[in-house]
């Protein structure tokens, strides 16, 4: 954790990243040259519906992406090092140490024949080759750090005694134990109610402000990602659409997906007889629609009568400061 | 379960057309001699008096009498059954050795070609039948490779001529009935006591039948073994596993092996019955005075005590099998431990 603040460059950056599926039926695009910098100690959210390809980019990095998936373009630098690069046991040795994963279902994510303390000391086993009792030691450590009630008695619990909540405190303690500079949060509150939700946002709030661990959220939650991130990125069908810091996504959102995507979220509190939702679905990972890929659920396409958006691809445009959108509304030469 | 199992068997036995008196002394038997007969072994009085005096002999530890060998059928027991016990354990023991790890081999690299070879070679092996491997086995290794290192015996449970001390004489112990039954494992009587000679050729006479035995819960642990392992390699734990750095063997063998086994275990402790009803077939070819040589000789012969008696016994073993099966589970399922 602190190598991250050390050396002053970005924790992650990932460039042109293209990770795409091989199957019967097609190539699925699921990620189609994604581009993502991650500053130490930063939140970064990342925002899309299912099935847009923020998974697989999250899986990208620590190369777990599995068969018939491959990673086939792009670079993954973490500190300078290119993960793509790295052999299969260097990669190993940064999987859980330095950069580690927590995701959406915490209770199936735990090895039910294991106990809780048994799977957090394997971090400590693997990576700081460690005996038994005293990885075990570490482990009560840990889960008292995450603010576990009762750490002696939880340590022994199997995953099947635990509820959701607890689980997912003990994949945040599995995932802290060795302090990386890096933690990927795959929906880690998606499965749980909304009061334990609050509690797991404040744990990973607090291990950025204690131990200065950058996190990459991955949610379909927006709320959870104005309580939290402090720069978000918008994918739409494989790539990312729209990036800015928190504050100006929210107010000023440019591409016409994040906008529909903040006009859909219910306001408590408000009657409203429809709820703004965005027309059509998903597009086809393996048929993308030639031009921008957003363009056939595109309401501002027809209002602004754009007929590139159908022909042409656009690129990531600068539209504010440190903030960028891929859409044609914002090109200068765009007709 | 047990009383169910003995009336059903009882019953059944008394179904196969034909009276244990003209089986046990032919045809031209007269109907008085069958009458002293009958008389004799208490097959004159109704079905559920005779059941009434089999279950009250049982309760005294009793299995009755052969009507065709006149000796008690737990002296048959005695001699018979440990030659079962150990051809099923060997099988057992080779179609898990083998089992597995195939099953694990396939299910690691799926859709490779040690995967379809395996499944094919799975598939033969559940489809062929015993009796017939028994006899191809017996053809190519006594026949067709008699004169080679590779020849394997066919038949019996030692060469001729040898005959084994049992071990109580050789540890000064009381012979009674419990040592005698111990004395008849041969393998087991053999390496405790060093007669190298005995237990080569009995080992050797194992071979074939166990093999015979072994392959088809060899093939059924084989595909649930690779399809159980493909299941939780796909699960959620497994990923976090990886996620963790673990080696990939560790992730196989450590996180995903221990779940995908327990399935395996049940189907080892199912397959424990076909084994059983397999002996019956095995021990028949290959000519080993098994329980299930002994069983079919008795169903042919209507020695009606001999058919319960040993039943009653394949069903404890069936039983007792599962229930190991069973604590097996809770060691390797937290999930189904009693809190």
């Amino acid at each position: 954790m602190t190598q991250a603040t050390a050396n002053g460059g970005p924790v992650l950056e990932i460039r042109g990243l293209k990770t795409h599926f091989f199957t019967r039926d097609g190539v699925v695009k699921a990620v189609d040259g994604v581009d993502l910098t991650v500053e130490a100690g930063e939140i970064v959210g990342l925002v899309g519906e299912s099935g847009c390809g923020k998974s697989v980019t999250s899986m990208s990095v620590l190369r777990l992406v599995q068969d018939p998936g491959r990673i086939v373009d792009g670079s993954i630098r973490f500190q300078g090092t290119d993960l793509l690069g790295l052999s299969d046991k260097e990669i190993r040795n940064i999987r859980g140490d330095r950069i580690s994963m927590i995701f959406q279902q915490p209770i199936s994510s735990l090895n039910p024949v294991y106990t809780a303390g048994f799977q957090i000391a394997e971090v400590y086993r693997v990576h700081r080759n460690m005996k038994k009792g005293p990885a075990r030691d570490k482990a009560l450590e840990v889960l008292r750090e995450v603010g576990i009630p009762d750490p002696e008695r939880r340590i022994d619990a199997y995953p099947h005694e635990l509820s959701g909540g607890m689980a997912q405190r003990i994949m945040i303690a599995m995932a802290l134990a060795a302090g990386p500079e890096l933690l990927i949060a795959d929906e880690p509150t998606t499965a749980l109610d909304v009061t334990i939700q609050a509690q797991i946002i404040d744990l990973m709030r607090d291990v950025r402000e204690d131990l200065g661990t950058a996190i990459i959220l991955i949610t379909h939650d927006l709320g959870i990602v104005a309580e939290i991130a402090d720069r978000v990125a918008v994918m739409y069908a494989g790539e990312i659409v729209e990036e800015a810091d928190v504050e100006t996504l929210f107010t000023d959102p440019k591409h016409p997906y994040t906008r529909g995507l903040i006009g859909s979220i219910p306001v408590a509190g408000a009657r409203r007889e429809w709820l703004d939702v965005i027309p059509g679905r998903v597009p086809n990972l393996i048929d993308l629609p030639p031009g921008c890929r957003f363009a056939p659920r595109c309401r501002a396409r027809l209002e602004n009568d754009l007929t590139i958006c159908t022909e042409r691809e656009p690129a990531l445009l600068d539209v504010g400061e440190n903030h960028t959108a891929r859409c044609w509304l914002y090109s200068e030469g765009r007709r | 379960m047990l009383i169910g199992i003995l009336a059903l068997v009882f019953a059944l036995a008394r179904l196969i057309p034909g009276d244990p008196c003209r089986a046990a002394l032919g045809e031209r038997a007269t109907d008085e001699i069958c009458e002293a007969y009958n008389e004799r072994y208490g097959l004159n009085e109704p079905i559920y008096v005779q059941f009434g005096i089999y279950l009250n002999d049982i309760a005294h530890g009793d299995l009755g009498e052969s009507f065709r060998f006149g000796v008690p059928v737990t002296e048959l027991l005695v001699e018979r059954l440990p030659t079962t016990i150990e051809l099923s354990i060997t099988a057992l023991l080779i179609a898990v050795v083998v089992g597995v790890p195939l099953g694990i081999i396939s299910g690691y690299r799926h859709n490779s070609k040690t995967d379809v070879a395996t499944m094919i070679g799975a598939n033969i092996g559940v489809a062929m039948p015993v009796f017939w491997l028994g006899l191809m086995l017996q053809y190519v290794f006594a026949v067709l490779l008699r004169d080679t290192p590779l020849a394997l015996p066919p038949s019996g449970k030692l060469d001729a001529g040898l005959i084994p001390t049992p071990f109580y004489e050789v540890w000064g112990w009381p012979m009674n009935g419990f040592t005698e039954f111990l004395a008849k494992f041969t393998v087991m009587n053999a390496l405790v006591t060093f007669q190298w000679e005995i237990l080569s050729s009995a080992m050797l006479h194992l071979i074939l039948p166990a093999v015979a035995l072994a392959t088809i819960p060899m093939a059924i642990i084989a595909r649930m073994t690779r399809s159980s392992l493909l299941d939780v390699l796909g699960l959620d734990y497994v990923r976090t596993a990886r996620a963790k750095g673990l080696a990939e063997r560790t992730v196989v063998v450590r996180h995903a092996l221990r779940n995908a086994m327990l399935p395996v275990v049940t189907v080892v402790g199912l397959s424990f019955g076909a084994l059983l009803g397999g002996a019956i077939l095995t021990e028949t070819i290959f000519n080993l005075a098994g329980v299930g040589k002994t069983l079919f000789d008795a169903i042919t012969s209507r020695d009606y005590t001999v058919v319960q008696g040993f039943t009653l016994v394949v069903a404890v073993g069936f039983v007792v099998v599962n229930l190991v099966v069973d604590m097996l589970y809770t060691y390797l399922d937290p999930r189904v431990r009693v809190s």
